[in-house]
């Protein structure tokens, strides 16, 4: 089991769902996002790219949040998820330093907080919050390690890429391009 | 059971989450038009947690914009209206007091008959849009009058109404039926799906991606519509209608139209052949700057989808006063191509009809919104901003209007032409709001009244006209917050101190919903189970059926590429392309639209929205950024040809997405009431600057694009003494 | 034109701008956790090597500062972790891959140790203040019989310290001013430094003060040549790599790290050092405190410069 996030930057229009959905579903303070929209644009007048992304914790393979906790606050479950338990973190703030990504916030109770991939939802069998309500159902959800499941067919035939994989992080959230 | 095989860890946390229990409501929602069908959650203890779309809502997929999901916020919202306000006078100083509902709806009636007393009850105007409008309009009617009028109509989808209603004989109305999921090719013409985030829209053209269907957009800006599309024409603005012709000479030259349809089931063909034998490419790419061989490629490429191919009609379509010209030439366009009742083209829509609650008949007022827009005879509604008009006294007025009742449209935000709004506004006897929100528009009342929220509230049912019929209840998913009240409550308590009372026969809206539902064969407790329920189709096939004969609702009975109708009203029978001003030496077109996160200005407010985008920016190409000296994130001002000056900055954005000769804004901030905690100053509101309107001849909409703007850098409102 | 924005979420008052979230308690936090380091390295180094006669200030005077360094290190940060109820947590698990992790441990080992140090001179430090109790009396003899052990324990955890106080910030991988392996070295030879700058100022005879001056020029030596290092491999490093060190050579960082690190902090006092040493009249004073105050300037430089490189955005 290896959940993996893949989204369709050809179909993401920005609308920023996935951004109040991961709000109200996970109680996100206001102020606060787990998850949000990049808009990057290349070129000049009128030959122009634009290209929008819904970002998140990558729940990557190798994770230095994991690896720098000294609680053990940070940790990685058996299907690849990357969770922070509230009464184990300390708030030294080391894991959001070691995000490359920028995952990773303060909530205001001290803790640190970030994407669960709706850890709580997977458990009752429904997709998380921020795929199940995408209007351009531009985001997929499932286990790369079952060679027929959604993600994995996708990877298989369209391009795709990473966020930042020089960093050598191997996030687990794909972009197809 | 868990979709996605085992997995053993369940930590604290996540349990607690898990076994918390939810209640849900089912509701329609009301943060814009499109009313999606959903189910509101509340806790244990009952707050308002998370607003999910219904799954069997065929009208939006059980998925909503971030709008719907953000809906929470309307109702957390701290800012609310929350006791009914009376306008006062303290230290010689207008403000407004609290006052109790009694006192406010006996004021309300006590000014309604004397004006109706005066001038009769149809100088009593209904100025409305969405849900409340409908409790109103009954009471409205019930009282005399008929003087009701929409933002929804002159100042936004009129002009495309009136030009497909020439051209087949029917509207084309909301939603439009385009049936985006199965076409080929889907042309935008200005529309900016993706950013305009109606529903099922925005949810089929993804799917129209996923089969590989060809987008075309035509848009001076880089809309993210544009960056989906296989062709993006960076058209100069204004100038579409030239483009248009160029694509029916090319499609007739080249023979690429749908002969047989074309034949079957149009009139006109040949004078419009010869119309156009003249627009070649090379002639509008004189003035659109698209180049011929671009114009031709794109000719071919819907030609080729045809007839799965849309030609969006648009919606909000006031640009420059030849609207309706240019929705005609949509249609023709479409009629060209076969789209209009073909798969993947245009659907035959259907809804199912809600009876009627019993209630006596509404007596006939002596004149309505049809006569003060007699001058725009194709005007199938109220003409919002004739209204306006009709309440400034003259001496050739015919239809003097002397009070408002405004609900759930904010006209200092929707409503061009700020100074005669607010001429109108000071010569009204008497002014009534209705709202939830303390929007602009309140300030100018002498009663505001606080609505609840719609997740508070029951409604009518919602009958969405789509591929198949489907109805939607809304059903209050926690008490009224504050000291706020329905709609339908307001309209009963108003009608009933006016002696309506007949005609609002029911102690609650859940019993006129309960036997509706029951007419219907269904009932309240089977919709608070289901929240949507679909009906099959009665009128027919989803599109054109070949073999037997088609009777378009026109005079001919066919399409009319021609039109008759316009050539006896005195107007060009076929469009034509018509040169507009353009911005002189040092100002710019001001261009805006939608924000995906946002709603008009309803939104701006949302504690939720707010947080995804408090402030619209001002889009500025580089090379003006470069000629002013502009950065992204500096503070500017406008000023417009008129002279008129933004209250507020706004920050630049540099970006290649906009044209150099325009700047371009969301529609919908730059609030100026103090009680919106989190909008009040944020951004420049664009309808203050749209001081000039391009009136369309045939239906009386309110053209907004054709104002130009200087960018100032220094604050104007720094050395006025206050 | 290339743009690239936030078009929601990031752009939000409690996100993008207080990512930053290691504020000054953390600076001075590595900066005394390497003085102390510097410090119980040369008490125990002098006591190994039987000269804790000849050299007091080191083993005796200079060594009451640790325990306080260490003090107050802790506490700068405890009060710098935001969900503090928890703090213990630091101590039900070990944590090999945590720099933090094993950091936290050294401190709970290694300050201990620095208070008994302390104590175990307690009648030659304060000779007016006669312990009350016999049983301390006691204690602190046992203590005096111990001291070699206790300084042989103090020159691995001393070390780990020193080092620990670079590693904690170079294990980011995810601040490319900070992931490189020299930050390690680095503050421990600062650590040492500033270390040895405390000693020097509180030597009493020119002995111990100049055989610590030497030592301090020597390690003033290789932290520059630490810090060429490490620019220098930035330098040939990656794009973002390549602009964390702008902002040290050519940013907004340029003013005091070369102002008050290396030329305040390192470049003068080795040339003051250096000329008393030949046997001018220099106030030692000066250019200790100046490599105190380039110790810790660097600390904060590093740590403020180091959160603002990214990988993205
Ligand atoms: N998120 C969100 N979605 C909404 C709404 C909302 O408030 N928020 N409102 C809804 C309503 S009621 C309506 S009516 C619709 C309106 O949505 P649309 O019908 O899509 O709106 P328009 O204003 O026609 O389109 C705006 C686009 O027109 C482009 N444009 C400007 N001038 C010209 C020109 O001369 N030629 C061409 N070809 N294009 C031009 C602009 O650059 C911009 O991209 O949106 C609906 N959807
Ligand atoms: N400059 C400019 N003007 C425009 C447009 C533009 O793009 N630019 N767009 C035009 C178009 S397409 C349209 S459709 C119109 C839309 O114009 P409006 O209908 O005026 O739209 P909003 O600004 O959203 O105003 C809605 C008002 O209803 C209130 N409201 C929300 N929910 C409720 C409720 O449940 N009950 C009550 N009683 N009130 C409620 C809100 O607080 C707000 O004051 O504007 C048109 N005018
Ligand atoms: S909800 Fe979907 S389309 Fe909207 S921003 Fe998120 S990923 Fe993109
Ligand atoms: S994205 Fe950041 S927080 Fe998430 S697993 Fe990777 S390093 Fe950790
Ligand atoms: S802040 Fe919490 S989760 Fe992050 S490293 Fe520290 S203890 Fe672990
Ligand atoms: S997976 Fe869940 S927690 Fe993560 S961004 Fe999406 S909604 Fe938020
Ligand atoms: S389109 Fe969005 S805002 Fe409009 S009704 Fe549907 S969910 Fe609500
Ligand atoms: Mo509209």
């Amino acid at each position: 089991m290896r959940y993996a996030m893949v989204i369709d930057t050809l179909k993401c229009v920005g609308c920023s769902d996935c951004v109040v959905a991961c709000q109200t579903e996970n109680n996100v303070p206001i102020g606060y996002c787990r998850d949000w929209i990049t808009e990057t644009v290349n070129g000049a007048y009128p030959s122009i790219e634009l290209e929008l992304k819904s970002e998140r914790c990558n729940h990557c393979d190798n994770a230095p949040c994991v690896r720098c906790c000294p609680t053990g606050a940070s940790h990685q479950l058996d299907n690849g998820i990357v969770l922070v338990t509230a009464d184990e973190c300390i708030g030294c703030g080391a894991c959001i330093e070691s995000c490359p990504y920028d995952a990773r916030y303060q909530h205001p109770d001290g803790y640190v907080d970030k994407c669960t991939f709706c850890h709580h939802r997977l458990e009752k069998g429904q997709l998380p919050a921020c795929v199940s309500v995408c209007p351009t159902k531009c985001m997929y959800f499932g286990d790369l390690d079952d060679p027929n499941s959604e993600v994995s067919q996708l990877l298989k035939n369209r391009k795709h890429k990473t966020l930042a994989p020089e960093a050598g992080t191997k996030p687990q959230v794909y972009y197809l391009i | 059971l868990n979709m996605f095989g085992a997995n053993s860890y369940l930590d604290e946390l996540v349990k607690q989450n898990v076994t918390k229990k939810f209640k849900r409501t089912p509701t329609y929602c009301e943060v814009c038009f499109w009313k999606c069908a959903a189910w509101t959650y509340t806790d244990e203890e009952g707050n308002i947690q998370k607003i999910i779309g219904n799954e069997n809502d065929s009208h939006c997929y059980g998925r909503l914009c971030p709008r719907g999901t953000g809906g929470v916020g309307m109702y957390n919202d701290e800012d609310r209206l929350k006791t009914p306000l009376i306008r006062t006078t303290i230290n010689g100083e207008e403000t407004f007091r609290e006052a109790s509902w009694e006192e406010a709806l006996d004021l309300i009636a006590s000014k309604f008959s004397n004006i109706k007393e005066k001038y009769g009850p149809e100088a009593i105007a209904l100025l409305k849009h969405g849900s409340p409008g409908k409790h109103l309009e009954h009471l409205f009617k019930a009282f005399g009058s008929d003087t009701i009028a929409e933002p929804a109509y002159a100042q936004c989808r009129g002009a495309r109404e009136a030009g497909f209603a020439l051209t087949y004989g029917s509207w084309v109305g909301s939603p439009e039926p385009t049936d985006i999921r199965d076409t080929k090719c889907l042309v935008l013409i200005g529309s900016h799906i993706g950013e305009n985030m109606h529903n099922s829209q925005v949810q089929e053209m993804s799917d129209a991606i996923d089969n590989g269907a060809t987008i075309i957009t035509v848009d001076p800006r880089f809309s993210t519509a544009a960056s989906k599309s296989k062709h993006w024409l960076a058209i100069k603005p204004a100038t579409d209608i030239a483009l248009m012709l160029a694509w029916m000479n090319v499609i007739i030259e080249e023979g690429l139209y749908d002969k047989e349809y074309v034949e079957k089931y149009t009139t006109g063909f040949n004078q419009l052949k010869d119309h156009v034998s003249t627009f070649t490419p090379e002639w509008a790419y004189g003035i659109t700057t698209i180049k011929p061989e671009e114009i031709r490629k794109t000719a071919r490429a819907m030609a080729s989808a045809s007839p799965s191919v849309i030609i969006h009609p648009g919606r909000h379509v006031s640009w420059y006063g030849d609207d309706t010209q240019r929705a005609r030439s949509i249609a023709i366009l479409n009629a060209l191509l076969g789209s209009w009742g073909r798969r993947g083209g245009f659907y035959f829509k259907e809804s199912i009809k809600v009876p009627k609650y019993p209630s006596p008949k509404y007596p006939h007022p002596k004149w309505d919104w049809k006569n003060i827009g007699e001058k725009y005879p194709v005007a199938q509604m109220g003409i919002t901003s004739e209204v306006i008009k009709c309440s400034i006294p003259s001496k050739d007025n015919k239809y003097p209007i002397k009070a408002w009742m405004v609900a759930g449209t904010n006209i200092t935000k929707s409503i061009p032409e700020k100074e005669m709004l607010e001429k109108a506004m000071d010569e009204l006897e008497f002014m009534v709001v209705m709202d939830t929100m303390p929007m602009d528009v309140t300030g100018y009342a002498d009663v505001v009244l606080p609505e609840c929220t719609y997740l508070e509230r029951y409604d009518d049912i919602r009958s969405a006209t789509n591929r198949e019929p489907s109805i939607a209840v809304r059903v209050p998913a926690v008490k009224p917050k504050y000291d706020s009240k329905p709609g339908w409550w307001v309209a009963k308590q108003i009608g009933e101190r006016l002696g309506l009372g007949d005609y609002f026969n029911y102690d609650d809206y859940e019993e006129v919903i309960e036997w509706q539902l029951q007419q219907m064969g269904t009932s309240l407790d089977e919709m608070n189970k289901i929240g949507v329920k679909n009906f099959s189709r009665t009128s027919g096939p989803l599109y054109l059926n070949e073999n037997e004969a088609y009777h378009f609702p026109t005079a001919s009975g066919k399409i009319e590429l021609y039109s008759q109708e316009l050539k006896n009203l005195g107007f060009d029978p076929l469009p034509n392309y018509i040169k507009h001003p353009e911005p002189p030496q040092g100002f710019y077109r001001l261009n805006y639209g939608r924000a995906p996160m946002h709603t008009f200005s309803r939104t701006a407010n949302n504690p939720n929205l707010n947080d995804l985008k408090s402030e619209n920016n001002l889009w500025v190409n580089p090379k003006v950024a470069r000629i002013l000296g502009l950065k992204t994130g500096q503070e500017v001002w406008l000023k417009n040809q008129d002279e008129i000056t933004s209250n507020f900055p706004i920050k630049v954005r540099v970006t290649e997405r906009v044209r150099w000769d325009s700047v371009y804004m969301v529609h919908g901030f730059g609030h100026t009431n103090k009680k919106l905690s989190r909008a009040f100053g944020k951004g420049i509101n664009d309808t203050q600057l749209i001081s000039k309107v391009a009136i369309d001849p045939i239906m009386g909409g309110t053209g907004m694009r054709g104002n130009f703007v200087s960018i100032l850098t220094e604050n104007p409102h720094k050395n006025i003494e206050l | 034109m290339q743009e690239e924005l936030f078009t929601s979420g990031r752009n939000i008052p409690n996100i993008d701008p207080s990512l930053q979230i290691w504020h000054w308690p953390i600076s001075v936090y590595l900066f005394l956790g390497g003085l102390a380091a510097g410090l119980l390295f040369f008490a125990a180094l002098i006591t190994v090597l039987k000269k804790d006669k000849e050299y007091p200030a080191a083993v005796k005077f200079a060594s009451i500062v640790s325990p306080i360094a260490l003090t107050l290190g802790l506490l700068a940060l405890f009060y710098d972790l935001t969900h503090k109820l928890y703090f213990w947590r630091l101590y039900t698990t070990i944590r090999i891959e945590s720099p933090m992790s094993w950091g936290a441990w050294v401190l709970l080992i290694i300050t201990p140790i620095s208070f008994l140090w302390v104590f175990s001179y307690y009648t030659e430090l304060f000779p007016k203040w006669k312990l009350k109790f016999n049983f301390l009396n006691t204690f602190e003899k046992f203590l005096q019989e111990n001291r070699m052990n206790m300084a042989i324990a103090l020159i691995p955890l001393s070390i780990v310290l020193g080092i620990y106080t670079g590693i904690l910030l170079s294990a980011f991988n995810a601040r490319p001013l900070w992931n490189n392996a020299i930050l390690g070295p680095l503050f421990l030879t600062s650590g040492l430094s500033t270390g040895a700058a405390t000693i020097i100022l509180l030597a009493k005879n020119t002995k111990e003060r100049h055989l610590f001056s030497k030592i301090d020029l020597a390690l003033i030596v290789i932290e520059l040549g630490l810090i060429i290092h490490m620019l220098m491999g930035m330098y040939a490093g990656s794009e973002v790599q390549l602009e964390a060190m702008q902002l040290l050579v050519g940013g907004e960082f340029t003013l005091m790290f070369f102002g008050f690190v290396i030329i305040l902090g390192l470049i003068v006092p080795a040339i003051l050092e250096l000329t008393e040493l030949i046997g001018y009249k220099v106030p030692v004073a000066v250019p200790a405190i100046l490599i105190l105050i380039g110790g810790l300037v660097f600390r904060f430089v590093m740590v403020e410069a180091g959160q603002i490189t990214r990988y993205l955005y």
